[in-house]
């Protein structure tokens, strides 16, 4: 049974009425956040939504979350509809925002037993239970200070543990790792890990496309509101265009090395884009050689040269023509 | 996954509860600030108005029955009011801290009349901490009576109410650079034309003003308290209070909740 569907998702944020003085200046537009998005993440699933900011994907989480809602198109969590019976999908999720959000007014255990109060556990029962998590997260030392006090790694831990605590169904998380050291993000991928191997079902958004790799076991790939792909990580890394991404800046137009590039041995495709051309090859090196020789015939300098395997970079390149961050 | 030990309650009551235990904790770590906050001006007016200028001769005895009603009120609604709007700017703000109990399987609607609920208290707190004292400074007053403890009772809940709702309404609908103006703009026309100072009846003086301040909830508080604590002086008749109160609440309440809405949701 999916844990998670969505049909026909669709979002348009309004632009706020203009008022008063405001009235003559240009007429702000509808932002399409979200364009008949179709998801399904099933029981258990380690699930990521991958895309580049803005491609909507915390609007998805939103919809999911009964945060956000949704023009048109349903959302399902665990069968439940999220717009008809937002509590009951509120029963079943655990979330963790983009920016800690701790209760301020209360410290750290505290922030733990109240919202596991909200979600009708009594003390008796959470504040072991926090206890034990906040052992196990690093941070049982910082139990009874203000959360203020707590570094920024250590708050989304706390996040963490208070989405945790009521034992969700579905972890919800939005970008969890922007703004971590590599130490801490590496840490977090070890949680999420254990948690998804409780059984726990994970919906995780990021536009760190190795941490998409690394953790999911499928990712969508989201950008401008629509799904573009969605499979394993492996799978996907498949789909895309064979060989190297050879990008290729020169000091103009670059349409040129495109056209050298394809008709190139062991090239597979090659597109450009303003003054980047990207060339997909079999053999990196040699293509590389034959292109700076081009832009040499051409007149044109090469300002600079960025080589990538094949990865879920590559494929959102080859699907978007524009790089994940 | 583990499994809780003990099935979660469900029942909307006990986590309505939860919410309220909350503000609870909070506002009992901060009480000493909360009283500082709300209790400090209403004090000082009574040590000027009711204590140093009737010693200089510059006030009439009679004064003080109709002071002390008002500045009740003025307390009840600062801390009614503050209590709510303050954490609703702070929470909906750059924080988004009020998330964890959005998130809660409860009615959002709950959510805001915890914070309702917990202004009515912290009404009623201020109002309990203040009357003794303000007593204490003034002295004797004539015509102040405390035996309508019922009354009393009511129309400070009554009063901490429509104050409440309407911290909701403006606790949403304020952004958190406008706390300054929203203090001087609202606040400080709001008391000091609230017939707190006076009695309505007097603004008879000026009788354009008699009915433009009936828009201003305080008038009906003051009036209000007037009734139950110096009945024997001029006021408003206790069933139009109560009628006016009931109203302003319901349509704050209303308000507030749509401007929650929008700010909760997306």
């Amino acid at each position: 049974m999916p844990s998670i569907e969505t049909h026909a998702l669709r979002k348009v944020y309004q632009p706020p009425p203009a008022r008063g003085m405001k009235k003559n200046a240009p007429a702000a537009t509808a932002v399409v956040a979200l364009d008949a998005l179709d998801l399904e993440v099933t029981d258990g699933e380690f699930f990521g939504l991958l895309g580049p900011n803005g491609a909507g994907k915390t609007t998805t989480i939103g919809i999911l979350t009964t945060r956000v809602i949704a023009t048109s198109g349903t959302a399902l969590v665990d069968g439940i509809d999220v717009t008809r019976d937002a509590v009951a999908v509120r029963r079943k999720m655990g979330v963790v925002p983009q920016r800690p959000n701790p209760d301020r007014q209360l410290r750290v255990l505290e922030n733990l037993v109240f919202h596991a109060a909200y979600f009708g556990i009594p003390a008796r029962v959470a504040a072991p239970r926090a206890t034990a998590l906040l052992e196990q997260f690093g941070i049982a030392e910082k139990a009874d200070v203000k959360v203020d006090t707590l570094s920024g790694g250590q708050q989304q831990r706390l996040m963490i543990v208070r989405a945790l605590i009521h034992e969700p169904r579905v972890l919800f998380l939005d970008e969890p790792t922007v703004g971590l050291d590599p130490q801490a993000r590496r840490d977090l991928w070890g949680i999420l890990r254990e948690q998804h191997h409780q059984g726990r079902a994970i919906v995780m958004t990021t536009h760190y496309m190795e941490e998409a790799d690394q953790l999911c076991e499928r990712v969508a790939i989201v950008d401008r509101g629509q799904l573009l792909a969605v499979d394993t990580p492996a799978a996907l890394k498949k789909r895309a265009p064979g060989g190297t991404l050879i990008e290729m800046t020169v000091d103009g137009d670059a349409a040129f090395l495109a056209e050298a590039g394809r008709s190139l041995p062991g090239v597979l495709r090659a597109e450009a884009a303003g003054d980047v051309a990207r060339v997909y090859a079999e053999r990196g090196g040699e293509t590389v050689a034959s292109l700076v020789r081009a832009a040499e015939q051409h007149g044109r300098a090469v300002t600079d040269i960025h080589l990538a395997p094949p990865s879920l970079e590559t494929l959102f390149i080859s699907l978007t023509g524009r790089k994940l961050q | 996954m583990t499994a809780l030990a003990i099935a979660p309650r469900a029942d909307t009551l006990w986590l309505f509860g939860a919410l309220l235990r909350r503000d609870a904790r909070v506002v009992r770590r901060e009480l000493p600030f909360f009283l500082v906050r709300t209790t400090l001006q209403p004090l000082l007016v009574v040590f000027v108005f009711g204590f140093l200028l009737p010693r200089m001769g510059f006030m009439r005895g009679g004064y003080l029955g109709a002071l002390l009603p008002g500045v009740l009120a003025i307390s009840i609604t600062l801390s009614s009011v503050m209590s709510v709007a303050f954490p609703m700017i702070v929470e909906f703000g750059v924080t988004g801290e009020i998330e964890d109990r959005l998130l809660a399987p409860i009615a959002m609607e709950y959510v805001a009349l915890a914070k309702v609920v917990s202004g009515v208290a912290q009404g009623l707190i201020s109002a309990l901490v203040l009357l003794p004292i303000a007593r204490l400074i003034m002295g004797p007053i004539e015509g102040l009576t405390v035996s309508h403890v019922g009354l009393i009772l009511l129309l400070t809940i009554l009063g901490a109410a429509a104050f409440s709702t309407f911290g909701l309404w403006l606790g949403t609908t304020v952004n958190p650079q406008q706390i300054g103006t929203m203090f001087g703009v609202f606040l400080t026309p709001l008391i000091f034309f609230g017939c707190a100072y006076y009695p309505w009846q007097g603004l008879s003086v000026v009788p354009v003003l008699k009915y433009l301040v009936l828009v201003n909830p305080l008038v009906y508080v003051a009036e209000g308290m007037r009734a139950a604590l110096t009945p024997g002086l001029p006021h408003m008749p206790v069933g139009a209070v109560v009628f006016a109160l009931v109203v302003i609440t319901g349509a704050f309440w209303v308000m507030g909740m749509r401007t929650f809405r929008r700010r909760a949701l997306g």
